[in-house]
């Protein structure tokens, strides 16, 4: 069983520039690091086969630089790390993105057959989202989106179960391997490198595979392949706090105006909580 | 599973990777460990490095596209009081040409990551993000090796190289170099404070990749013996002030704030006009001087750099002597592996290569002088005071006679130091440094 974690090199900040002229991601002056949500999709995916057996194939499509993220993936854990880089292959979108990870997916499939493949939900540069399913759908490949919790595989029934989490609730699916996950962060931590681990990591040839050794069609690659046009990137206004229930006229008066508003202003939501509630104490 | 080296060298700065790159070309098996990111990334100081140092390691330091921020071409030295200053400066074209990068400005984050990919090109092993917590030691005391804070840590060496720089817990806790003491050492702030390569050039008077060198004494460090700096990079000028962590803690001065007034000087606003600060660093300097200077050589291990203290406050030199002691440790490491003996007899060599050399001898000549700046506050505030006033007097044209201004300066010199007292300093100004 061969795992696929996708990950992607990411500028260390939440606060993106963008070029105007090309409208592409600024990185000079900017640290780059591995997508925090990827590392946690790594570590999973190691934990999976230190359980299960397997092994771990981390992929990133990038500048070359980027090899400094695959070593931390290895250091990690990961068997082995593949570097997507090629001139052909660079201003993608998550189109040509997904198209060009799937191509390499299906490439090690060949060698191996690949049965998990993880990203992170998003990508703290683009925060799209969009990868991670793109590479499912054109894998044909069932998709666990938002995934917080790994609760096993059986590997006789080729299953997995995992916890995935959606407004207000989480949901816990039974789905038949091959699957696309996109993780959260609660899904824990990646850990702190053994030394040998690292000193592996630092070793490690990494392959470098180009558009040439994909195969992939041009026309589907890189900006040709990317009908994405960004109009503007900004950063969404900062919630405004909730309201302030003043409890100098006493606990009991502030505690009633907050139970007020909420089954008047709120009622929609508050029936919806209850039922969930009731829902889970039949269960 | 137990890592095994020749030479495990803690810590990625200059002294470290000098001494990486001479090992991995003589085909030793060599790590070295960092606790930074990546080498430099928890690195700062005034920011000049010598050419002929490094030309010494990598001849080729150039082509080898080290990054250069400027070539110095001129330095300049101030003695400032609150409001005004004396400036004499020397430059001279043949730093542009024949002796270009004799002095040269860098930033230490680049230029340090840089330098360590180079000794990663010859065959070291740098590994990053690692912190050193102890030394493995045998039944008789001898280093075998470190313990990092990694899981599965522990690293065999046949001899390890101490490079950790000045703030050291390793030194501290092994015992290997006395626990600092707070005069021992300066506390700098510097900020980077950028600014467009044109503006620059025209401020400071040089050519696109020319700079100036400014080393500031005075009533900046507030009576507290310390220096300040302005050095010009590409982009930016690096504004610091430094001074005795001792005197620090007695006056409770606090550096950002000594810094904030540094820099609406008259002599130094006009420079970093319109700038935008993009970096804040802080670092301690090594600045106990000679009689600091630990054991360089033990039973398995080796001390270079600024963990041994080595620093010449007096010419601002500190990175080169790093770099010169990692070669000294390294060609002393070669001989002793090739002998197959790592005793500290064996490893002494290294000491004696360093007494004859400049390191030791300078750091000797000069082994007064931080006492003399520790125990003379009036260097950094009756006598700039003074300064000011004589060359206000005597350029102040207002029908006075110059005979009466004369006498005027000499009453202040009198009231503010005596004219014994400042016979005195200048006899021990000079002794320390002879």
């Amino acid at each position: 069983m061969q795992i696929v974690c996708c990950v992607k090199q990411v500028p260390d900040t939440t606060q993106v520039k963008i070029d105007p002229a090309t409208n592409t991601l600024v990185r000079a002056g900017v640290e780059s690091i591995c997508n925090p949500y990827d590392l946690v999709a790594v570590e999973a995916a190691v934990k999976i086969t230190e359980k299960y057996g397997g092994s771990v194939s981390v992929i990133t499509m990038g500048i070359p630089s980027a090899e400094v993220q695959l070593r931390e993936c290895l250091s990690l854990g990961a068997h082995q790390a593949i570097l997507v880089s090629d001139r052909a292959l660079a201003g993608a979108d998550t189109l040509a993105t997904s198209y060009t990870l799937a191509s390499a997916i299906q490439k090690l499939n060949e060698i191996d057959p690949v049965q998990i493949v993880m990203c992170g939900k998003q990508a703290i540069d683009g925060d799209t989202a969009q990868t991670g399913p793109g590479i499912a759908t054109r894998l044909g490949f069932t998709q666990l989106t938002y995934v917080s919790q790994i609760i096993g595989l059986d590997i006789q029934k080729q299953t997995i179960t995992v916890r995935r989490e959606i407004e207000n609730a989480s949901q816990i699916i039974e789905a038949k391997l091959p699957v696309m996950l996109t993780v959260e962060l609660e899904l824990g931590a990646a850990r702190y490198a053994t030394l040998p681990g690292l000193i592996k990591a630092i070793k490690h040839e990494i392959k470098v595979w180009g558009a040439k050794e994909l195969s992939c069609t041009a026309e589907k690659c890189g900006l040709k392949g990317s009908p994405t046009s960004v109009k503007t990137i900004f950063a969404p206004p900062p919630r405004k706090g909730g309201p302030v229930y003043d409890t100098t006229e006493g606990m009991d008066q502030a505690v009633n105006s907050l139970l007020d508003t909420l089954f008047q202003k709120e009622a929609a939501i508050m029936s919806e909580i209850l039922s969930n509630d009731s829902k889970v104490k039949n269960a | 599973m137990n890592e095994s080296y020749d030479v495990v060298i803690v810590g990625a700065g200059p002294a470290g990777i000098s001494a990486a790159c001479i090992l991995a070309d003589a085909g030793i098996k060599t790590m070295v460990i960092e606790r930074g990111e990546y080498a430099g990334s928890k690195n700062t100081s005034g920011g000049v490095l010598y050419g002929y140092n490094l030309a010494q390691i990598l001849p080729d330091f150039v082509a080898r596209g080290c990054p250069i921020e400027r070539n110095i071409v001129e330095s300049r030295i101030w003695y400032l009081s609150k409001e005004a200053g004396l400036s004499i400066g020397y430059r001279d074209s043949i730093f542009a040409n024949e002796r270009k990068n004799n002095v040269f400005t860098v930033g230490r984050a680049k230029f340090d990551r840089w330098f360590a990919e180079q000794a990663k090109k010859k065959g070291a092993l740098i590994v990053a993000s690692t912190v050193v917590v102890d030394l493995l030691k045998d039944a008789s005391g001898k280093v075998t090796g470190v313990v990092t804070n990694r899981q599965d840590g522990e690293v065999q060496a046949k001899v390890v190289l101490l490079a950790d720089g000045v703030n050291s817990p390793l030194a501290a806790k092994t015992g290997f170099r006395p626990e600092l003491k707070p005069e021992h050492v300066a506390l700098a702030v510097k900020e980077t404070i950028e600014l467009p390569s044109e503006v620059i050039e025209q401020r400071f008077g040089v050519s696109a990749a020319d700079g100036v060198t400014t080393e500031v004494l005075g009533e900046v460090t507030g009576g507290m013996d310390g220096v300040s700096i302005i050095y010009t990079n590409k982009n930016s000028i690096s504004i610091s002030v430094g001074a005795n962590l001792a005197q620090f803690a007695k006056t409770k001065m606090k550096p950002y704030e000594m810094l904030e007034a540094y820099k609406l000087h008259p002599m130094v606003a006009p420079l970093i006009a319109g700038g935008k600060p993009i970096e804040y660093t802080a670092h301690w300097l090594a600045e106990g001087g000679f009689y600091t200077i630990p054991q360089l050589a033990g039973n398995g291990y080796l001390i270079a750099g600024d963990s041994a203290m080595l620093f010449n406050a007096l010419h601002r030199e500190g990175s080169n002597l790093a770099m010169a002691s990692g070669k000294m440790a390294a060609e002393a490491i070669i001989a002793a592996l090739k002998k197959n003996d790592v005793s500290k007899q064996s490893l002494s060599s290294y000491s004696k290569a360093m007494s004859e050399s400049f390191v030791l001898k300078d750091m000797n000549k000069y082994r007064g002088f931080p006492g003399f700046l520790y125990n003379t506050h009036q260097l950094f505030d009756e006598l700039p005071h003074v300064a000011q006033f004589a060359a206000r007097e005597m350029l102040t044209v207002d029908g006075v006679t110059k005979k009466h201004k004369q006498k005027l300066i000499m009453d202040e010199v009198k009231k503010k130091i005596g004219l014994l007292n400042l016979a005195k300093i200048a006899w021990r100004g000079w002794r320390s440094v002879k």
